[in-house]
């Protein structure tokens, strides 16, 4: 089953035979076939270009090849112009969200299908059934295990929670075959764990899956069987207990990769544990709607990267925010070189050197039309004046630089970002933040949705900032992302949890804090950070979880346990042992970082 | 790893039914600001509170209400148009042109006054048809090229009559905006017409709802299987057919089409909208909001010439008023700059 797919071969649900695809002079596919057998889930990987977003569009009649054919259960696919017809055969989830914002819940679930009462035939078709259109779906989500109001604004819930009524509106239509188009690009862990829990009984039942993911650990986890492109053409496909993960990712960058192999993530250097922090951040209150914030309080050191976790709405990103000057705190303070910030500035957050890398790129990372260039200096074109007036041929060298220091692959720096791939998009943002050679860089998720080897080169970056000098406040539930940091503190609700000072972490401790499993919820952490200051200090404990209600349970002290010879390394502050050991470690521990072989 | 369970995923901030109740509270948001309105005008003149007064008001509207229908169904499908001022002035010129004799600087072929209407409201179609299909199918930015149509049509309104106005109507012609039917304007009563039909339109039928989805995520109603550009051109027709019975409602209640019948009105349409809810991002917005709007507007109007205002100023005061209903409406959940 796992050779040559291209086999006419009836019981596939959904079949796509010598697809080829060009646009323009690209050549964006070439002759790649698959398919999926029912109850089965086939993986798509690849870096970001390889050809994945083409095979979806062709797949769920968004578009139609140059040369291939695609057939539904053995039957010719309908033709690309009868939106309706594809919608019934196949259910897709895109990677951009395909509700309407501004309708309801309940009505999303109804697009262009309304339910209607009696009328007078095609003549006069009755008004829409509005009541029965929010019992039904209410009715269907509640089946699906959410808990939502479906009269509310779609673009008012969670993203897990938008999620979720795409994928319970695709199948409603009855269809065998589901396409899910990286679909927890914008979920948290745990989040991921409920999809695939609502994914599983939908392969017992003989649904088709094609699941395209950046997290190759998710691959392993859900799929029978994986596909790999590279630049438009098939690579491999097998079953997934067939491919190690190594080899998964040599077949995705390919042997010929200039960024194989190369920068691996330096041994994180302990950093001088008295040396005055470079950003502290004090009793910081907050509210936001993308989560609140109470009374948290830590400090970053000149070299030292200090990484938060925590699910979504926990407050990790308005901490970020707040400390960038995007969030208004509402008591508390943040300081950078022991200067207090005022609130709610962000440009005088940029002036004392903070460099800010934004959750969503594609919201507040880039400015779309314009080139790269202009991008990626925006936040130092008061450097590159004379007499106020900017000076090309400085903009142009600065650009350069900065392009080049970050490995964005585009056609010159007048190209659009927009017009760029997701890694080289996120390279840019990453660039800006830079740019200003930051004293603090704060980063929320900087390599979501980028492939492995941007993911790499952006993690780089980040590292070669702290290898100067810089502090670095790494926001992200990667863990993979993670892996550089030299402390990481874990966000509850709002409430600084525990605290993780020892490098290899150990991905189930940290994964459990974050969820806030060994502590109760109302116990008040308290000022746990000074307790954490000072076991980075000594680094002796693995790890410390402050509020002091972290049992064996958590496995926070087998973080240190089981990596009994990292540990040893690192009580010394000998980096370079302790370090790597625990990089390979955290590497072991999550797929991404797998990656980085 | 293999939790399979399903738990259940909270609402994030949103309780139950929230989402209605913030959209009644924006539905009528304007209500106590029409109130303060009609307690102003009831201080400012004796003849405010009457029955003749309201009467002259709704007349006064309607032909404009009948506009801010069609830019309303526009703009809830994410675009705009500019030319509907020129299409009422120049439709109802066309209309006119064609029933008048030359001596009234007509074309001469003095159509029956009903054929006449009906070509006016045809010529308006047409014109939302070569709009919207220059807009949907070439891709040419709506905003410049309605902008292009206002100034070319409003030329060719001058033009056809040599500047002139076109007086002295048809009874038939004029029936739409001088009758009375029932005590009040046959114009009052096609524009509430109007107005229900198309609110019935957006909220009960699966096209009215697909100009929501194409305005609030075209490429989600396209996934969806809606015919999208086939829907935004017929909404340009429609737009264009409606600016022209409102061209003719005004050319019925002045007895006469000038050469410039329309000049300035879209300015006072797109507050009207704006300022009862309707985005101009697209996705947002119904009928009784748009005509909440037109009522404040017209009673704006009309407190100001009650009140004798010097006619220097009305111009001035009117634009504050706009302002200070948009900034109100904004307070209230309307209208944002940025999303």
């Amino acid at each position: 089953m796992s050779g040559d797919p291209g086999r006419p071969a009836p019981p596939y649900v959904i079949e796509g035979v010598g697809l080829s695809q060009s646009f323009g002079h690209t050549r964006a596919l070439t002759d790649v076939s698959l398919a999926i057998q029912p109850g089965e889930c086939l993986g798509l990987v690849g870096r970001n270009g390889a050809g994945k977003s083409t095979v979806v569009s062709i797949l769920s009649g968004l578009r139609r090849p140059d040369t291939g054919v695609v057939r539904l259960g053995g039957e010719p696919a309908p033709p690309v112009g009868d939106p309706a017809a594809w919608r019934r055969r196949v259910a897709t989830v895109h990677q951009h969200s395909m509700l309407v914002p501004t309708l309801t819940v309940a009505e999303n679930m109804y697009l262009d299908r309304q339910p209607r009462r009696t009328g007078l035939g095609r003549v006069l078709p009755g008004p829409l059934h509005w009541s029965a259109m929010r019992t039904g779906a209410a009715e269907v989500l509640r089946e699906w295990g959410v808990d939502v109001d479906v009269t509310a604004p779609a673009g008012a819930i969670s993203v897990e929670q938008r999620q979720i009524v795409e994928i319970a509106r695709a199948l409603s239509t009855g269809t065998r075959c589901l396409i899910l188009d990286e679909p927890t690009a914008a979920l948290e862990r745990a989040g991921v764990r409920r999809l695939f829990g609502r994914l599983r009984p939908l392969l017992a039942q003989g649904v088709g899956i094609l699941y395209i993911s950046h997290h190759l650990e998710e691959v392993y986890e859900i799929c029978d069987r994986v596909t790999v492109l590279r630049d438009g053409r098939h690579v491999r496909t097998g079953a997934v207990g067939g491919i190690g993960q190594d080899e998964l990712v040599t077949a995705m960058v390919g042997p010929e990769d200039p960024l194989a192999g190369t920068t691996t993530i330096d041994a994180a250097p302990t950093p001088d544990p008295d040396a005055a922090p470079v950003l502290a951040v004090r009793h910081l209150t907050a509210a936001d709607a993308r989560g609140s914030l109470t009374d948290v309080s830590l400090v970053v050191r000149p070299g030292e990267c200090v990484g938060v976790l925590g699910l979504a709405g926990s407050g990790t990103t308005t901490l970020a925010d707040a400390v960038a000057g995007l969030v208004r705190p509402t008591a508390g303070a943040v300081l950078v070189a022991g200067v207090p910030l005022p609130a709610g500035r962000p440009d005088v957050a940029l002036r004392h050197g903070i460099g800010y890398v934004p959750e969503d790129r594609h919201a507040r990372g880039y400015v779309p039309m314009l080139g790269v260039g202009d991008n990626i200096t925006m936040t130092i074109t008061d450097r590159l004046t004379r007499y106020g007036v900017l000076s090309p041929r400085r903009h142009l060298a600065a650009a350069r630089r900065l392009a080049e220091r970050l490995g964005v692959v585009s056609a010159g720096t007048a190209q659009p970002v927009v017009e760029l791939s997701g890694g080289n998009q996120q390279k840019v943002v990453v660039g800006r933040a830079l740019a200003r050679d930051p004293r603090v860089v704060v980063a929320v998720a900087p390599t979501q949705g980028v492939d492995v080897a941007s993911k790499r080169a952006l993690l780089g970056a980040l590292d070669e900032v702290r290898g100067a000098g810089a502090g670095v406040l790494l926001v992200s539930d990667d863990l993979a992302d993670l892996a550089i940091a030299n402390r990481i503190v874990v966000l509850v609700r709002g409430r600084t949890f525990a605290e993780f000072v020892e490098p290899p972490w150990d991905r189930e401790a940290l994964i459990a804090a974050s969820e806030g499993l060994g502590a109760r919820d109302d116990d008040p952490p308290g000022t746990g950070i000074t307790g954490g200051d000072t076991a980075a200090g000594d680094t002796t404990s693995g790890s410390t979880a402050s509020g002091g209600g972290m049992g064996g349970t958590t496995g926070a002290s087998a973080a240190g346990g089981t990596t009994g010879a990292s540990a040893a390394g690192g009580t010394t502050g000998d980096s370079a042992a302790g370090g790597t050991t625990g990089d390979s470690a955290a590497r072991g521990g999550t797929d991404e970082g797998g990656a980085a072989q | 790893m293999t939790n399979t369970s399903l738990e259940p995923v909270v609402a994030a901030g949103w309780t139950r039914r929230r989402g209605a109740a913030v959209s009644l509270v924006q539905q009528f948001a304007l209500i106590p600001v029409i109130v303060v309105l009609c307690v102003v005008g009831a201080f400012v003149s004796d003849s405010f509170l009457t029955l003749a007064n309201f009467t002259n008001v709704g007349q006064q509207v309607s032909a404009l209400g009948v506009v801010v229908v069609a830019e309303t169904l526009i703009l809830v499908t994410g675009s705009m148009d500019l030319s509907l001022q020129s299409n009422y002035g120049l439709s109802a010129m066309v209309a006119a042109w064609l029933v008048a004799p030359v001596a009234q600087f007509g074309l001469g072929v003095e159509l029956n006054p009903l054929l006449g209407l009906a070509a006016g409201i045809v010529v308006g179609g047409l014109i939302g048809a070569f709009n919207g299909t220059l807009i949907v199918k070439a891709k040419i930015n709506g905003f410049i090229l309605t902008l292009a149509m206002y100034i070319l049509l409003a030329g060719v309104q001058t033009g056809i009559v040599s500047g002139h106005t076109i007086y002295h109507l048809p009874k038939a012609f004029i029936a739409l905006g001088a009758f009375y039917f029932a005590d009040l304007p046959v114009s009052v009563w096609v524009a509430a017409a109007v107005f229900v039909a198309a609110g019935l339109y957006l909220r009960y039928t699966r096209t009215g709802r697909a100009l929501y989805a194409i305005g609030g995520n075209r490429e989600a109603a396209r996934a969806a299987g809606i015919k999208v550009d086939r829907i935004r051109i017929g909404v340009f027709v429609v737009g264009g057919a409606l600016a022209a019975l409102g061209g003719l409602m005004e050319a019925g209640r002045v007895v006469a089409v000038t050469a410039n019948q329309g000049t300035n009105l879209i300015f006072t349409v797109f507050a009207a909208a704006v300022i009862g809810g309707v985005s101009l991002n697209g996705g947002r917005g119904n009928m009784l909001g748009a005509a909440t709007g037109v009522v404040l507007l017209g009673l704006v109007q009309n407190i100001l010439a009650l009140a004798q205002v010097q006619s220097y100023w009305i111009d001035a005061v009117d634009g504050a008023v706009i302002l200070v209903a948009l900034a109100l409406s904004r307070v209230v959940g309307g209208e944002r700059s940025t999303e």
